[in-house]
């Protein structure tokens, strides 16, 4: 019998979430807020299905209600993407050790 | 690009993902890392855009929509003060769950697009998968929305409870299990818009009963439903990328929300149903007007500062509110000529999200390896002269220590009171957010230095 491809989809996400809680776990406690901005940052991630979404269909007609979702998707996404990302960096920056 | 290449490069972009985390463990690092994050989304949007292949006018108005959004991203990350971290992070993680509805919406509306069947015949699996991620994906947008505007102050931060609430709660939840499972039988879209309806009428039911000094819980709670959306999404689209990052974000936001949890011993339940301090306030607040405190000014306060071999720095959610950082800063500086030995102590849940003090500390730029965790400095009270405890009140009473009576019996606190003198800088003798009066404010060895953080700090600055 073969094993269906969900099986192992499952089995990437159980493992991912034990990875990630080793990883968290190592984050040191002065850099939570930059950890939350950059999962933040990460989890847009979602774009991916806003594009597939917003180009889904023909080329002539793009703006069926389908692809507006899409459309609307990837613009909230950016936000997050561009924000959480250099937001993350500034705050980073701002980390320095004693001279 | 075919499927299995493409799936592969998800697959690096999850891997640079979990580096992006993974260099967070030491702030050398950290930056690093952050690149990685970068790296992994780059590699996503590329290959998301040669799988597709349809670069005709569509595309371009992708780029378009890709470029407005990440202006204002970009606009929005250099102007926000440090201080409004909270608000922006909670704004962030309402925007990744309409999303997430957004999407799943789509993937509604057109399954074959996603290969997931046609419509009216969407395969089950894909349909649970899709109704999961828009209930949690709307859950996540309207509950980070009450959570920005209590941040915000533009919503009392004060806990809205009423009755049969819990029970109304429960019946949602319940009423979206039923929904998803009828949706499944009969592939109706007007379960599945209720589906998405309700779920945002209970992002708003869960987050208006937690109260404001909760809301290090709740953000991360927050986002960790972000990431569990996001997870919900992979599945549907097979997307390796997604589902890594969802289960990372998942999981970290459910680690800083059991940290937060245990930095206020409180269990994860107590706090989500809600409701601390409106009920305790009445057996707590009475009877202060007679105990008699010690009333200091910025010249006494200097003085005990210029004087000591070590002082200790407790900063709270009040310095950020008087966003006294910078001159909190200037008086280390200045105390530090003198020969005076400064450390800051970070309890776990100061401030109004994980790591709120370290980021302001930072921003003023005081060295991070200065900053010290609650367990790691809670032993050097003992041996050092002066703490001055500048917008932070909760966190330090030593009633969590010794009142089982007490509300807040149990927590973890700094150890205040065993220095050789305390200054404490507030604007009343009020009690702080849970209610309970602050039984430091009455000690021989604390002095009360009333005013607002950043004056009182300025002044003690001139008299140094």
């Amino acid at each position: 019998m073969e094993i269906d491809p969900f099986i192992f989809r499952l089995s990437i996400f159980i493992l991912s979430i034990f990875v990630g809680y080793y990883v968290v776990w190592s984050v040191t406690p002065s850099l939570h807020t930059p950890l939350m901005s950059v999962t933040n940052a990460i989890s847009s991630v979602i774009i991916v299905g806003a594009i597939i979404a917003a180009l889904a269909g023909s080329s002539q007609n793009f703006f069926e209600t389908s692809n507006i979702f899409g459309f609307l998707a990837i613009l909230l996404a950016a936000v997050n993407i561009f924000g959480g990302f250099l937001v993350t960096q500034r705050m980073l920056q701002m980390y320095k050790k004693k001279k | 690009m075919s499927a299995n290449l493409s799936a592969l490069f998800y697959l690096i972009s999850g891997i640079l993902f979990i580096l992006a985390l993974r260099g967070l463990s030491s702030p050398e690092t950290s930056r690093k890392g952050n690149y990685f994050g970068i790296a992994g989304m780059v590699i996503a949007i590329i290959v998301t855009f040669l799988s597709v292949g349809n670069f005709g006018p569509g595309f371009i108005y992708v780029l378009a929509f890709l470029l407005v959004g990440g202006s204002v991203g970009a606009f929005i990350a250099f102007r926000i003060p440090m201080t409004a971290m909270p608000e922006l992070v909670a704004g962030f993680h309402s925007l990744v769950g309409l999303a997430a509805v957004f999407v799943a919406i789509s993937a509604f509306l057109k399954p074959e697009a996603f290969n997931l069947g046609l419509v009216g015949n969407i395969k089950l699996a894909s349909l649970i998968e899709m109704s999961l991620g828009a209930a949690i994906g709307a859950i996540t947008f309207s509950g980070s929305i009450i959570a920005f505007l209590k941040l915000r102050g533009i919503m009392s931060g004060a806990p809205i409870t009423f009755k049969g609430q819990h029970l109304l709660n429960l019946i949602l939840g319940l009423a979206i299990v039923f929904l998803i499972y009828y949706l499944c039988i009969s592939q109706s879209s007007n379960i599945f818009w209720t589906v998405v309806l309700i779920s945002f009428l209970v992002g708003v039911l869960i987050i208006i009963p937690i109260g404001g000094a909760d809301m290090p819980v709740v953000i991360s709670m927050l986002n960790s439903y972000s990431g569990w959306a996001a997870a919900g999404i992979g599945f549907t689209l097979e997307n390796t990328a997604l589902i890594i990052t969802g289960a990372l974000v998942g999981s970290s936001g459910a680690i800083l929300s059991y940290i937060m949890c245990k930095g206020m011993n409180r269990s994860f339940f107590n706090v989500i149903l809600g409701g601390w301090g409106a009920t305790d306030q009445t057996s707590s607040s009475k009877s202060n007007e007679q105990k008699p405190v010690k009333n200091g000014n910025a010249d006494d306060a200097a003085f005990l500062m210029k004087n000591a071999s070590s002082v200790i720095i407790v900063p709270g959610y009040g310095m950020a509110v008087a966003q006294a950082q910078h001159a909190l800063r200037e008086m280390v500086d200045s105390l530090k000529k003198n020969g005076v030995k400064v450390s800051y102590a970070i309890h776990p849940v100061a401030g109004r999200m994980p790591g709120h003090m370290n980021v302001l500390l930072a921003e003023a730029n005081v060295p991070y390896d200065e900053v010290f965790e609650l367990e790691e400095i809670n032993n050097d009270f003992a041996n050092c002269d002066v703490a001055y405890v500048i917008g932070a009140n909760d966190v330090t009473n030593p009633v969590a220590k010794s009142d089982p009576q007490s509300p807040i019996y149990g927590m973890p606190v700094l150890d205040v009171e065993k220095s050789k003198s305390v200054l404490f800088v507030k604007r009343s003798l009020s009690p702080g957010y849970a209610g309970i009066d602050n039984d430091l404010f009455y000690r021989d060895n604390t002095l009360m230095l009333f005013a607002d953080a950043k004056k009182m700090t300025e002044e003690i600055v001139k008299s140094l």
